[in-house]
């Protein structure tokens, strides 16, 4: 188990020099980046607007719910909705739902080429196998994700404004002034941050489930699911870290 | 020209190849042969790289193949095509893209001079016109010349070949065989071919290593098949009964 997470561990780091090699083409290198930025831009947008309206909704009915009774005043949801969007929910959240989409995608995608022989056809062409299939995805989502991140966060803010202002809960002045207030900016940089690194970690571990499977169809289906476990498993440890560090200064 | 020496390889429990030798010839078609599970498909990837021998030597004329680092081995396979048992050919990909790709990768030609070389290679399949085509699309015979296509694209002078006639029909199979050699005479290529098609052997083997218990069992010219005395190419070649009698009868009378 050990020495399995060791190999592992291993080989994903010194896969990393293949990666990031100056490409045989740029151009083919671009056209496959701009074709990933789409797939996961494009492709990823309306699960992240549908997910993020409701989380934002819920935050801040539940919110409502638990605070409605005390001397707190409601111009706080507004505060809490978006601290919460910013610190927590806009990254993590987010990126824990991509990985199950963009990261299942990617290793199923690599994998099944390497099952097909696609990817030993173009190491005998002279491709750089690692760098050609997999740098693009990384790039694509280290650009990406933090903009779906972005949207996500504002999304999440007028969510909790939906939920709460139309249907008469509270006022639409009160959120307002609470979006207005105890306002760090430090916060949103550690969202980026976060958004940075979680893409970094999702799309390279999933590219790596891929690029190394083995055997059929069954190795195929159980690469994309550990895809999307690695990829949530280090998402959250890696939340964990960041905030300590961050939070420390 | 490819010479290897005394190459082992095992695979965690099972020693698939026990000691080859071999000379494979330039401008020949050479042809490894066996029966299925025999090594020819190891043996192939070892050439190429795919898989690494436990021990042994390739030179590639004077090149020690396997001292190579990544960007040297990435130098001399602009020098290789290879086409797999299951074509590889990329399925999202109209057959020109596919048989582009490496023009693509490797060549700043524009795209009309591609073209003209895409054209080219695709005429020299005889399936000139279907470039828009998916592989999914096209028959079994039709994907082999694609992939045969793809892989000439660079002017290779090594050609690797993993059983060009499995699963296609007699009369199919003979032509890509022919192609091979075509393509093996004109370019004076240094081709390899993995079969268990004894039509190919018998057509095409200019220079055969039968593979049989990991060990070379033997090697010769497809004109010494018939003659032979080797008990194991004579159970490869002549399996079957209606066989045995074809080459007796042939032997009887040599008209
Ligand atoms: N990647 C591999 N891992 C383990 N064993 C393998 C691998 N590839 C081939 N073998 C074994 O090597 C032997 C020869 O296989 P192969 O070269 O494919 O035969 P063929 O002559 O039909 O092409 C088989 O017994 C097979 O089980
Ligand atoms: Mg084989």
């Amino acid at each position: 188990m050990v020495k399995n997470l060791l190999f592992h561990l291993g080989r994903f780091v010194s896969w990393h020099g293949q990666i990031f090699r100056k490409p045989e083409n740029w151009k083919m290198y671009y056209k496959e980046t701009v074709r990933q930025m789409y797939d996961i831009g494009i492709g990823s947008f309306p699960l992240v607007f549908i997910i993020s309206i409701f989380i934002g909704a819920v935050t801040a009915v539940q919110f409502y719910y638990q605070l409605s009774g005390t001397f707190i005043p409601p111009y706080y949801i507004g505060y809490i909705v978006r601290d919460m969007a910013i610190i927590e929910l806009a990254s993590t959240f987010t990126c824990i739902v991509l990985a199950g989409k963009i990261g299942s995608n990617m290793a199923a995608e690599i994998g099944g080429m390497r099952q097909k022989e696609h990817i030993d056809a173009m190491e005998i062409m002279g491709v750089n196998t690692a760098a050609y299939l997999v740098m693009p995805k990384i790039v694509a989502g280290f650009f990406m994700i933090p903009i779906l991140v972005s949207t996500a966060m504002l999304v999440n803010i007028g969510g909790g404004y939906l939920s709460t202002v139309p249907t008469g809960i509270f006022l639409h002045a009160d959120y307002i002034r609470g979006l207005r207030s105890f306002f760090i900016p430090y916060y949103v940089f550690m969202m980026y941050v976060k958004a940075f690194s979680f893409a970094y970690l999702l799309t390279s571990i999933s590219c790596y489930q891929g690029y190394f499977v083995t055997g059929g169809s069954i190795e195929l289906g159980a690469a994309s699911t550990r895809a999307v476990v690695f990829s949530c498993i280090a998402i959250i440890v890696a939340d964990y870290l960041i905030a300590v560090l961050l939070t420390a200064v | 020209m490819i010479r290897v020496k005394n190459i082992y390889k095992s695979f965690a429990d099972t020693e698939v190849l026990k000691g080859i030798d071999f000379l494979f010839e330039a401008g020949k078609t050479n042809l490894i042969i066996g029966k299925s599970g025999a090594g020819k498909t190891v043996l192939l990837k070892l050439l190429v790289g795919l898989f690494k021998p436990t021990s042994g030597e390739i030179w590639y004329s004077d090149t020690n193949f396997l001292s190579l680092n990544k960007n040297q081995l990435r130098e001399l396979r602009m020098d290789v095509g290879m086409l797999f048992q299951g074509n590889a050919l990329f399925d999202s990909l109209t057959i020109e893209e596919n048989i582009r790709f490496p023009l693509d990768m490797f060549t700043k030609d524009s795209i009309k001079d591609k073209r003209k070389v895409v054209d080219h290679c695709l005429e020299r399949v005889e399936l000139a016109g279907i470039n828009d085509k998916f592989p999914s699309e096209i028959s079994g015979g039709m994907q082999k010349r694609v992939g045969i296509a793809r892989s000439i694209v660079l002017n290779p002078k090594y050609l690797f070949v993993d059983e060009p006639n499995s699963g296609l029909d007699p009369k199919t199979a003979i032509k890509i065989d022919e192609l091979i050699k075509g393509i093996t005479d004109e370019y004076n290529i240094t081709t390899v071919i993995n079969t268990h098609d004894m039509n190919s052997v018998m057509e095409i083997g200019e220079n055969i290593c039968l593979l049989d218990k990991g060990l070379v069992a033997w090697r010769g010219h497809m004109s010494e098949v018939l003659n032979t005395d080797n008990k194991t190419l004579e159970n490869f070649i002549f399996a079957s009964p209606f066989l045995k009698k074809l080459r007796n009868r042939a032997l009887a009378n040599p008209s």
